[in-house]
């Protein structure tokens, strides 16, 4: 065939049209690929509600349990530990828990949390995920000269208060995270569904 | 015959040689690959990191004879193989000092193309497929240290897989998808394995085949930084270049003798390299609910780390480690000198190149630290020495003076 009857205006279109239907093809073809990496229906079932016990936890003592994997703290504070709260707010980042996401409603308040006493927290730093410890006692810390007590999380030296609230100049960006829960009784709280929601 | 190659070898050889260009490829790549007489010690590096990538494919391929990729089995089945195994601790120490060994080589081979200006044109390509190769061997280290199921493995992979949480919007389900769970966890382990044994080492291997292709296209750099085929005898050899094979055969495979021996010596006598190489906290399982007091990445990452810890900002964290990361990259189009080598370069560039060594230096031991408020100032000075010495170049390699290059390379014989 010579050269010259060669229809580019068709070659063009075939070409493209090739190439737009390929590429939709091709899209819809890396979806299952993409979806197998996503948590399963295994790992999803496995993150149910979690209900703990506490009527042995003492006062100013934390409990450690795991919900959806995830370290959860759960702690009864003591009247001295709430009354430390409020003198903190100057310098925390969020003290009033303005960030939503970081809280149900219920624990949008002074002590985050559906009691005053009891405070539930997701135990994993809002930096980058490393549990913070525990340092309860008022005293002089190394990172911290006025420690009212509250995490101090070692990987990268990240401070909250006795309510997981973030004190400025920490990596963290927000507050630790409350999870859903709410009481059944007295001495006996589910993690990971709360009243009014599934 | 149609289709035949000509050649003019007989044989067996002759029969290949007639259906697929095995000579021609030989000549180009070994026996008439014109590689310049001047290298000197630091052209050892490119061979051993061949050297070891081959130890950790073979060790690698002997250790999924019996690990278990699963979060329920993996930390015994390491463990198996550590007491079990006939040869078992021999091979896992091999594959565990190798990965360390392959940052230190690698390094060395990178801080070569830094001193003799590797990088400039027309080894652009040739950087580029390096700072690749280094990408993916970084995300490939990663991944064969959560295998272990260690504490280290765990909160490490923690930390690393979180970082990706820092993107606005998308952070927290990306972070998600890449563990396949809310933590890392079985899914998490069992891909990662996937991805160290199959994927990432089919990519490493394709990218190292485009490394030394573009580098036979163009021909080696050299100590003085001379373009060895401006000179050329009658039959357009270099002057100065004498064939890959057999001469730098013969002495990489010294070099690679030597190299053994200290490598043998840190697997026999200490292959955790004093908790360097082998964390002590690695040596716990995994405990998703406790993080150990003190956490770090393994020695080759902490410079990167310690620029992560000096910035109190998740994010700005995050872009910065990115970023030091990244900025390499650019250094073909940052320098701006005429000459390559550093033997011809003036004194404010050989000044940055050492600060910069030191500083890097520095943040790699910093990395290692818990991080008092002192050591977060020194990390902050160093981060900003690092990246001024990537952003000021294209300044100070302009004003600099240079020495005049010679037309052949300098011997001392």
């Amino acid at each position: 065939m010579a050269a010259e009857s060669v229809n580019h205006g068709r070659r063009r279109f075939l070409t493209a049209s090739t190439v737009v239907v390929g590429g939709i093809g091709g899209v819809f073809a890396a979806v299952p690929f993409f979806s197998a990496w996503k948590p399963s229906a295994r790992a999803v079932a496995a993150g149910a509600p979690v209900t703990v016990d506490i009527g042995k936890l003492k006062v100013g003592e934390q409990l450690l349990v795991a919900w959806r994997k995830k370290p959860v703290f759960i702690v009864r504070r003591s009247e001295e530990m709430l009354a430390t709260l409020p003198g903190e707010n100057a310098r925390l980042k969020d003290p009033d828990s303005q960030v939503e996401d970081q809280q149900p409603a219920f624990a949008q308040n002074v002590h985050r949390s559906l009691r005053p006493d009891i405070l539930v927290l997701v135990g994993s730093c809002t930096h980058l995920g490393c549990s913070p410890k525990l340092n309860a006692e008022v005293r002089p810390e190394p990172w911290d000269s006025e420690w009212k007590g509250g995490y101090y999380c070692p990987c990268h030296n990240s401070r909250f208060d006795l309510a997981g609230r973030v004190y400025d100049g920490s990596p963290a960006p927000t507050n630790l995270v409350v999870p859903p829960y709410r009481f059944v009784d007295d001495h006996t709280v589910v993690v990971g569904e709360m009243e009014g929601a599934a | 015959m149609a289709g035949e190659r000509t050649t003019t070898e007989t044989g067996v050889l002759g029969w290949i040689d007639q259906r697929f260009p095995v000579v021609d490829f030989w000549n180009k790549h070994a026996g008439r690959y014109w590689t310049p007489k001047n290298f000197n010690f630091w052209y050892y590096f490119g061979v051993l990191s061949g050297v070891v990538l081959v130890n950790q494919l073979v060790t690698g391929i002997w250790l999924t004879m019996h690990y278990k990729p699963s979060a329920a089995e993996a930390f015994s089945s390491v463990e198996y193989i550590m007491r079990d195994v006939e040869w078992g601790w021999l091979i896992r120490y091999m594959h565990s000092t190798g990965a360390s060994f392959f940052f230190i080589v690698v390094y060395l081979h990178m801080w070569r193309a830094l001193l003799y200006g590797s990088y400039q044109k027309p080894r652009e390509l040739v950087w580029i497929i390096g700072m690749l190769i280094f990408l993916v061997l970084m995300a490939e280290a990663f991944m064969g240290y959560v295998l272990p199921w260690g504490q280290m493995s765990f909160w490490g992979a923690q930390v690393i897989v979180s970082l990706f949480g820092a993107i606005p919007v998308i952070g927290t389900g990306l972070v998600e998808w890449i563990q396949g769970d809310y933590l890392p966890s079985d899914a998490t382990i069992n891909r990662f394995f996937a991805l160290h044994v199959v994927a990432l080492p089919l990519v490493l291997l394709g990218l190292v085949v485009l490394h030394i292709g573009a580098l036979h296209e163009v021909g080696s750099n050299n100590p003085d930084g001379v373009d060895i085929k401006k000179k050329k005898d009658a039959n357009g050899k270099p002057l100065d270049g004498i064939a890959f094979h057999p001469y730098f055969t013969v002495k990489d495979t010294f070099g690679t003798g030597v190299f053994l021996m200290l490598f043998a010596f840190v697997i026999f006598f200490e292959p955790t390299f004093g908790h360097l190489f082998l964390e002590y906290d690695n040596f716990a399982p995994a405990d998703p609910l406790v993080t150990p007091e003190h956490i770090k990445p393994v020695w080759y990452f902490t410079p990167y780390y310690a620029m992560l810890r000096a910035i109190p900002d998740k994010l700005l964290g995050v872009m910065v480690m990115g970023a030091a990361v990244l900025i390499p990259f650019l250094l073909p189009w940052l320098d701006r000198s005429p000459v390559r080598s550093i033997r011809y370069r003036g004194p404010i560039t050989k000044l940055a190149l050492a600060i910069f060594a030191v500083a890097f230096v520095i943040l790699g031991y910093l990395g290692l630290q818990s991080g008092s408020e002192l050591q977060k100032l020194v990390a902050q000075i160093c981060t900003a020495i690092y990246f001024l010495f990537f952003l000021l170049m294209p300044v100070y390699t302009k004003i600099d003076s240079v020495k005049p290059v010679p037309d052949r390379v300098t011997m001392h014989d």
